[in-house]
């Protein structure tokens, strides 16, 4: 059996940054496991530009994004094994791998991090009812299909779901040479960007219909239709409120699920709202060692923050090594609580150690609705330490607060983070 | 000249293939379908029935019975998973609790081994997840759970091994009574046989009317499941059913043999034979009165749902026998629930009545055995990488929810009447089954299906056959 | 003097704009609550651009038959289809690198496409 500091599971864009910062923060060996043929994820299907502003500073695609990265992992000598697919994870961190080569093989790691993205709600998830003909596919897969394969998943389009790949597969598709004709969103407001809405869809003249879902799929062999209605505000369709769309095609986007089947393996205990890991302010998950970053945490709307995310898990894995290895006295195992309240639907740690974390720590949540003028407040027990106005806040786009450990520190007595959205 | 065609390769159909193959003579199956098992056999609720509910003395009672007690043997000769898991008749409601004990007498007369009836407190500890209102419950240890896919193509293929030929995408048109046995009409031109076995599922009638002036009419009758991931899949380990009620029938909630767990079916009499298409109503039906019988269904774990058509005959009764007024044309009609169970043993009777019609001899080196498509879980570490040092192929995962590797796939499409579209692919290895519903590995499979099967390119690969086509052009061909 | 109707990208606030325009020159911007409207509406109205991105098939690469690419800076919106139309039917050799230029000044915009993808 080989034997690593850090396995990187998934060599998409958190396990290359997880990679790459835990390389420069002194690890000495370092194993990426990936599945497909090629670093980079999901990145490499994403061809569009708007990757990068925060990190790079410039506007990228999402395969120039990748490959700064890749470069990075290349130029530091990182291991990386691709076509190698994961089948399972020890809670001693013994990694059970499979490529064509090497056939079933076993690594043993001091630290695991788990890097695997996430997966798109099936049609079957979101329970459409209708027959089962081809041409319905998620839009990542009709993604994979003209970017990547260069073939057309169809001609006359519909697409459910307005979140950012569904707008940007709206205008691929149309570039390519099909017609889109309807956007439909379940909800009341778009989960994608307003650039992406605007240069996606207005620049097209395709109609996004919102508080619309599509409730019934014609065609036996291939789609030949579907039929869109409106919804009531909890998403039951209003009778009468029926149009139908003749089309050949229908792309699903309509979320996206961390996958964490490894994780569930290992005994990793899961967040019910992120379907994530729940993590420390480490990124550790609750089996010691083992740390998660991007999507396979909680599905995130820019690269750039899954690459900070993932940074910073890679230095954790490294700090907990060194830790291990000088078996150094643990800080003392103080744990705060960080809860979301009243409007604020999860937080990524929910726990921090004021002892361990960094100097400043930064808390990513989500919104349960969209927020106009609202102020974040952040209280620590019952005194707020925060408190700032947002002029608009939605759950399509991810929020953060940074907490300064010098702040903590004046709160020994400390026992939980409350982080709400308040009126005033 | 063939001496037999069969008319539909579901499981009747193939079972009744396989059984005909232990025989000297010509066999030739008709499937309108791309491939075997593409109608009512792929889609229903994959029990094995004890066989407690069909009226005693009923055709339907002998060979459900009968089907049960070869299903475990069969599947070790064919090699298809089946597990008897038993199955668990709740009783919810005191005041009905006497149809549970005829339910009982009934399986006792048609010879349902150990029956017995049990009472809450042995119930829940079998069922930690059965409901709060249940109060006894029959249940049957003999009864089980299979794959329909893998049943119905593991008869098949071992039909064809045996001599069977099989042509698909040939739909008969219609049929002429000649003086020695039907030309049978087709889109792929006319059959000639001396007997037909009418295994048309929802399309009997159709094909029985063509030659017999006594009609009758099979009623599609639709019901909608739910498929839920494995992560669900344990929430009961019996085959949970409702006790009718003068309400109906009551859904069902079963594990599969892949580790799923399946609600269902409701049931709707359409007109359409092909109206497999499931509604609103229907699959908010299976989710509601699943929680009659069971509690705590995570339905957020919900993957797929499907619908599938049950081939009603007015008399719900099994129709094997030969025609009156058409000699040599055998029915194989009306075979709704249990027929999945019964399967096995409608292939025996359709074989016997057709030997002693036909004075069939037995064939002195029938193969009675098949292997199924190598499942790679099933081996040690050791046995797996011998495997992947020969056939690198089996180190290559494609399926990431199911583990499926390229392997599997490609034995799946270079197999006797292998597969050549992405449900033939899915049926056969349960690539594509998974919670992502082949999100990430149909481009995958499509490359493989375009490259090995002859003939193929990207555009040939289809869902199921015929205009289900998943690419159509190539980006910018029509700019 | 004409109307115009957009919605800011600057944020998921999307705030509608209108802007007056007398023939090419803009009279005034309306509607917007932080100064990133004001300048969206101005360069949008009166010369809006973007960024377009594409692929191309490339022969000889044992990854892959498709390579991304994207127009190296914006160009006018008014000839994205132009664009796409100069890119139908290219064929390149590997190996390509990312920035390498797969055609020169497209559909006559004076700006190249460039790989966005090693293949």
């Amino acid at each position: 059996m080989k034997y690593y500091d850090i396995v990187v599971i998934g060599g998409g864009p958190a396990g290359l940054a997880a990679a790459a910062s835990a390389k420069r923060s002194g690890a000495d060996s370092i194993l990426i496991l990936e599945r497909d043929k090629e670093l980079g994820g999901i990145l490499n299907q994403c061809i569009h530009n708007g990757f990068g502003l925060h990190t790079f500073k410039e506007e990228l695609t999402g395969p120039e994004y990748a490959g700064r990265f890749i470069e990075q992992v290349k130029e530091l000598e990182i291991e990386y094994l691709l076509n190698t697919m994961v089948m399972d994870i020890s809670p001693n961190k013994v990694v059970t791998a499979m490529n064509r080569t090497e056939g079933m093989f076993e690594v043993q790691a001091k630290a695991v991090i788990l890097a695997m993205g996430c997966r798109e709600r099936s049609r079957g998830a979101l329970n459409i009812p209708g027959y089962r003909p081809a041409g319905i596919f998620s839009a990542g897969t009709a993604q994979r299909l003209v970017n990547m394969e260069g073939y057309m998943p169809g001609r006359e389009v519909v697409i459910l779901g307005s979140g950012d790949i569904g707008l940007i597969m709206a205008r691929r598709m149309t570039l390519e040479g099909a017609k889109v004709k309807v956007v439909a969103e379940l909800m009341p407001y778009s989960g994608g960007l307003k650039r992406n809405i605007v240069q996606c869809l207005d620049d097209f003249g395709i109609p996004l219909k919102l508080s619309h879902t599509v409730i019934d799929i014609e065609g036996k062999e291939r789609v030949e239709g579907i039929t869109l209605a409106q919804v009531d505000g909890k998403g039951k369709p209003i009778p009468g409120t029926e149009e139908h769309y003749t089309c050949d095609t229908l792309l699903l986007s309509c979320g996206l699920i961390p996958e964490n089947e490894l994780s569930r393996g290992i005994g990793v205990e899961m967040s019910p709202v992120t379907s994530g890991p729940l993590v420390n302010e480490s990124l550790e998950t609750s089996v010691e060692g083992v740390f998660a970053c991007g999507n396979v945490l909680h599905v995130h709307d820019l690269v750039d923050f899954v690459s900070e995310e993932a940074s910073a898990a890679g230095k954790n894995a490294v700090k907990y090594i060194k830790q291990l290895e000088a078996g150094a006295d643990e800080a003392p195992a103080k744990e705060v609580k960080i809860v979301p309240v009243d409007g604020v639907r999860y937080t990524v740690p929910v726990t921090l150690n004021p002892e361990k974390m960094d100097d400043t720590l930064t808390v990513r949540f989500r919104v349960g609705g969209v927020y106009q003028n609202r102020y974040v407040a952040v209280y620590l027990d019952d005194e707020r330490i925060y408190h700032k106005k947002r002029q608009i806040m939605a759950p399509g786009e991810m929020e953060q607060v940074k907490l300064e450990k010098e702040k903590l520190a004046k709160y020994p007595d400390l026992k939980t983070i409350t982080i709400k959205l308040e009126e005033e | 000249m063939y001496d037999i065609v069969i008319i539909g390769a579901g499981v009747s159909g193939s079972a009744a293939a396989r059984e005909l193959s232990r025989y000297e003579a010509s066999i030739c199956v008709l499937e309108k379908g791309e491939d075997v098992c593409s109608g009512t056999s792929k889609a229903n609720s994959a029990i094995v029935h004890a066989g407690f509910d069909a009226a005693n003395g009923s055709l339907m009672a002998k060979l459900n019975v009968l089907g049960n007690q070869m299903m475990e043997q069969l599947s070790k000769d064919l090699d298809f998973p089946f597990v008897r898991n038993g199955s668990l008749v709740v009783c919810t409601d005191e005041s009905t609790r006497a149809g549970l004990n005829d339910l009982y007498e009934r399986g006792v007369k048609n010879g349902v081994p150990d029956l017995r009836i049990i009472e809450r407190d042995e119930l829940v500890e079998m069922e930690p997840n059965i409901s709060d209102e249940a109060v006894a419950a029959l249940y049957a240890p003999t009864g089980g759970i299979v794959c329909p896919f893998n049943l119905n193509i593991a008869m098949a293929e071992n039909a064809y091994d045996n001599g069977v030929e099989f042509r698909f995408n040939t739909k008969v048109n219609g049929i002429r009574k000649e003086a020695e046995g039907f030309t049978i009409f087709t889109n792929n031109g006319e059959v000639r046989t001396r007997y037909i076995v009418n295994a048309a599922g929802v399309c009997a009638d159709l094909i029985h009317n063509m030659v017999s002036e006594n009609k009758i009419t099979i009623t599609p009758r639709r019901g909608d499941y739910c498929l839920l991931d494995k992560t669900a899949g344990t929430h009961v380990s019996h085959t949970v059913f409702a006790l009718p009620t003068k309400m109906g029938k009551g859904i069902l909630v079963s594990p599969t043999v892949h580790g799923n767990l399946l609600i269902g079916p409701t049931a709707v009499d359409i007109e359409d034979k092909e109206g497999t298409n499931t509604t609103r109503e229907g699959l908010d039906e299976a989710i509601s009165k699943s929680a009659i019988t069971v509690k705590n269904i995570p339905m957020r774990q919900v993957i797929t749902s499907f619908a599938g058509l049950r081939a009603h005959e007015a008399g719900h009764e099994f129709i094997i026998e030969e025609v009156k007024d058409a000699p040599g044309f055998i029915d194989c009609a009306g075979i709704e629930s249990p027929g999945l169970t019964a399967s096995p043993a409608i292939g025996v009777m359709v074989a016997d009545i057709l030997q002693e019609k036909m004075g069939l001899v037995k064939k002195e080196n029938f193969i009675s055995t098949r292997k199924g498509v190598l499942n790679p879980e099933d081996l040690s570490l050791e046995e797996r990488n011998e495997l992947i040092k020969k056939n690198p192929a089996y180190g290559n995962i494609i399926c990431r929810c199911e583990m499926i590797t390229e392997g599997e796939i490609l034995d799946a499409i270079h197999r006797p009447l292998g597969a050549r579209s992405l449900d033939g692919v899915k049926r056969r290895t349960r690539a594509g089954m998974g919670r992502c519903q082949a999100g990430f590995c149909s481009p995958r499979t499509m490359e493989i299906l375009a490259r090995e099967v002859p003939g193929f390119t990207m555009y040939d690969v289809t869902k199921s056959g015929g205009g289900s086509a998943i690419v159509v052009g190539t980006n910018k061909d029509r700019i | 003097m004409i109307k115009k109707e957009l919605t800011c990208i600057g944020c998921p606030m999307g705030c509608p704009l209108t802007v007056e325009m007398e023939g090419s020159e803009v009279k005034s911007v309306t509607g917007f609550t932080c100064k990133r409207g004001d300048v969206y509406a101005r360069k949008e109205v009166t010369n809006p651009t973007r960024i377009v991105t594409s692929t191309v098939r490339v022969t000889g690469s044992a990854l892959t038959h498709m390579v991304s690419v994207k127009t190296k800076e914006d160009i006018p919106k008014d000839r994205i289809f132009a664009c796409v139309e100069a890119l139908k039917g290219i064929t390149v050799k590997a190996p390509v690198h990312i920035g390498d230029v797969i055609l020169a000044d497209v559909a006559g915009t004076g700006v190249d496409i460039i790989a966005t993808k090693n293949a």
